[in-house]
């Protein structure tokens, strides 16, 4: 595949020749195999592949989790493939929001305390911290539901409201890692409506799914197989 | 993150596992309060030392018969010899010969068994001369002491320590009354204040205090040897001298060289600086003891902030994903560490402080709570959660945060 152009001018991700290769004593195994991506501003992009594709590295990589191999990744041009560990952890803070398959809320503390958690490591203060994160909560509409722990909210809610941490920081991407996955079809839905809300407002998005009709509310979709991208086709009102 | 965000993260993480927490720092408030206790207990028993010292008079020397310490270092016991006899006490009283002495009290005591009516009661006999009340700093609270003639004429009377007058005589005052020793029948004359020291063993307060010649008759002696004699010096600063000075003369008078002395001298100072070694030997054993159950309470923290690494490897991955840093994370959990130290600490004094009210009253010994030992068993108690935490907060530093999310 070559690079895929933006239209938009700067793009909020980009990726050149990159590779991933994980070692095991003397095993080596290639995971991702030369990728060229890039994604514009405001995209909405679903990375699509069966397991063993290597989707999971690449959202490793594009999440910051990890460093590539080889090759360089510009993360809102900022050169991200060789700083240190801390130096990613401030990266992660300030430019990615992550939507886990398993939520990752933490069980003892309220929802809106799990939403300030970002802002926390950011140095934020605590009035203002409060603040954002019943504001993000209320922008995923669980302004009702602030004090409750993630025990007493349905799986629905719960990745609402990881969907509020992921916004808080007001990230350069939200990276979803199979949203819905662990989710029934109605909070699928409501899922995923917020997502597209969230995108008609600007936000960069990446959806990382197996599922096909989860990757069909995206705007454009990335088909990865054996650690290449195979497709790379935009569908329906591209922006 | 700053440091207060960590210590409410720290808290949060302590409260969630309450039952876990709380076990966790059982070793080290075992540790701190038995620290804390048996320091107490060393201390408290110092002071008793001391307080029963003090009571015995004051600027006091103490001549004992035999030799403390003989030259090959084989001690001879305290009152093993009757080399002592009541002219050396008059030879000392000597204004002459020891001109640093204000006051002699030769004393002789035997234990024995006296009777008020029906009951029957052994305490101390101890045969004093009229110079006794004063050596010794003893009051009376109620009649008087034994006077100079009866004293002189061992006349069969008698003065009782409180203690005494309380298990002989149920009612009543006992001045006026009379006891039987030996088949002697002796008036009781006076009562002696309470000495005021606590009272352990051969308590001061139970004794029953008679003529020097009585007791002696009383106990069949023929000699004129003494179980003690008592000297008070003049005062503080001339105790160094009196001591110099009825040495010399007792060396001179038994013709004996320092070497083959047939009797020793004491000052209060050096009877505490004795007991005090005792003491301390036994505080130091015991203290390491609860040390290293302190060191097992310390071992017991990184055991289980261990397990909480393992445990909580998902919270350390998110935490990381949402922009923790490996130094925020290790802060974390050393922190978290260290407040499970303290108030491991804290409790364990706070145990400790209830252990040191309520034991005097269990086992009759006095126990000191110092505020040194207090602070340093809490800043050990800090130190040992800090120090056992370091291994298991870097541990949790270094997980690679897509393994640790990954993790189920």
């Amino acid at each position: 595949m070559s690079v895929v152009t933006c239209p938009d001018g700067d793009p909020a991700v980009h990726l050149a020749g990159v590779r991933k290769t994980y070692r095991s004593g003397t095993v080596e195994f290639e995971a991702l195999r030369g990728i060229d991506m890039a994604i514009g501003t405001g995209d909405f992009v679903a990375v699509i592949g069966p397991s063993g594709s290597g989707k999971s590295t690449l959202m490793n990589l594009l999440g910051c989790l990890d460093v590539p191999t080889e090759g360089t990744y510009l993360l809102g041009g900022e050169d991200v493939s060789t700083m240190s560990e801390t130096q990613l952890a401030h990266v992660r803070n300030r430019r990615i929001g992550f939507v886990f398959q398993q939520f990752h809320l933490l069980a003892s503390l309220p929802a809106w305390r799990n939403v300030e958690l970002p802002l926390v490591y950011a140095g934020i203060g605590r009035n203002e911290r409060r603040e954002r994160a019943v504001a993000a909560l209320e922008r995923v509409g669980l302004g009702d539901r602030v004090g409750n722990r993630p025990g007493e909210l349905s799986g629905g809610q719960q990745q609402r409201v990881a969907v509020a941490r992921a916004l808080v920081t007001e990230p350069d991407i939200i990276l979803a890692d199979e949203p819905t996955g662990n989710l029934d079809s109605e909070s699928t839905e409501a899922v995923l409506g917020l997502l597209g809300e969230l995108h008609d407002a600007g936000r960069t998005i990446v959806l990382i799914t197996h599922e096909l009709e989860v990757a069909a509310r995206a705007h454009r979709q990335l088909v990865i197989r054996d650690g290449r991208i195979t497709s790379d086709e935009s569908i329906g009102a591209s922006r | 993150m700053s440091w207060a965000e960590t210590m409410r993260a720290g808290l949060d993480a302590i409260r969630a596992q309450r039952l876990r927490s709380l076990l966790t720092v059982l070793g080290i408030v075992i540790g701190i309060s038995s620290v804390i206790l048996t320091v107490g207990l060393g201390q408290g028993a110092q002071r008793q030392v001391q307080d029963q010292i003090d009571a015995l008079g004051s600027n006091l020397l103490i001549v004992s018969p035999g030799s403390s310490t003989d030259s090959s270092g084989v001690r001879g016991g305290f009152g093993s010899a009757s080399t002592l006899t009541m002219s050396d006490a008059e030879a000392i009283a000597d204004p002459v010969a020891v001109p640093d002495a204000a006051a002699v009290a030769p004393t002789v005591s035997t234990s024995s068994s006296l009777a008020a009516g029906e009951t029957n009661w052994t305490t101390s006999m101890v045969g004093a001369t009229s110079s006794w009340p004063r050596v010794r700093s003893r009051e009376l609270s109620s009649g008087r002491f034994l006077t100079a003639e009866e004293i002189a004429s061992a006349a069969p009377v008698t003065v009782l320590g409180a203690d005494t007058v309380a298990e002989l005589f149920s009612t009543g005052s006992p001045v006026g009354q009379t006891v039987r020793v030996e088949g002697t029948t002796l008036t009781v004359v006076g009562v002696l204040a309470e000495s005021g020291a606590s009272s352990s063993g051969a308590s001061e307060d139970d004794q029953a205090v008679v003529p020097l010649g009585l007791a002696k008759q009383l106990t069949g002696s023929t000699d004129t040897s003494v179980s003690t004699i008592y000297v008070e010096a003049t005062a503080q600063d001339t105790l160094g001298a009196a001591y110099q000075e009825v040495e010399t003369l007792l060396h001179n008078l038994h013709g004996v060289s320092a070497e083959e002395a047939d009797f020793s001298l004491a000052t209060q100072d050096s009877l505490v600086a004795t007991a005090n070694e005792t003491n301390e030997t036994m505080t130091v054993l015991l203290g390491g003891i609860a040390a290293i159950s302190l060191l097992v309470g310390g071992i017991g923290v990184m055991n289980i902030m261990l397990v909480s690494v393992t445990e909580r490897i998902r919270e350390i991955g998110l935490r990381k994903a949402l922009g923790a840093t490996p130094a925020a994370i290790r802060r974390q959990f050393l922190v978290e560490a260290s407040m499970l130290g303290l108030a491991g600490g804290l409790v364990g004094v706070l145990i400790g402080g209830l252990g040191a009210r309520v034991l005097p009253a269990l086992i009759d010994q006095p126990v000191a709570i110092s505020l040194t030992a207090t602070m340093a068993a809490i800043g050990t108690a800090l130190a040992l959660g800090i120090g056992f935490g370091v291994y298991p907060a870097s541990r949790a530093a270094r997980l690679a945060p897509i393994d640790a999310l990954r993790s189920q």
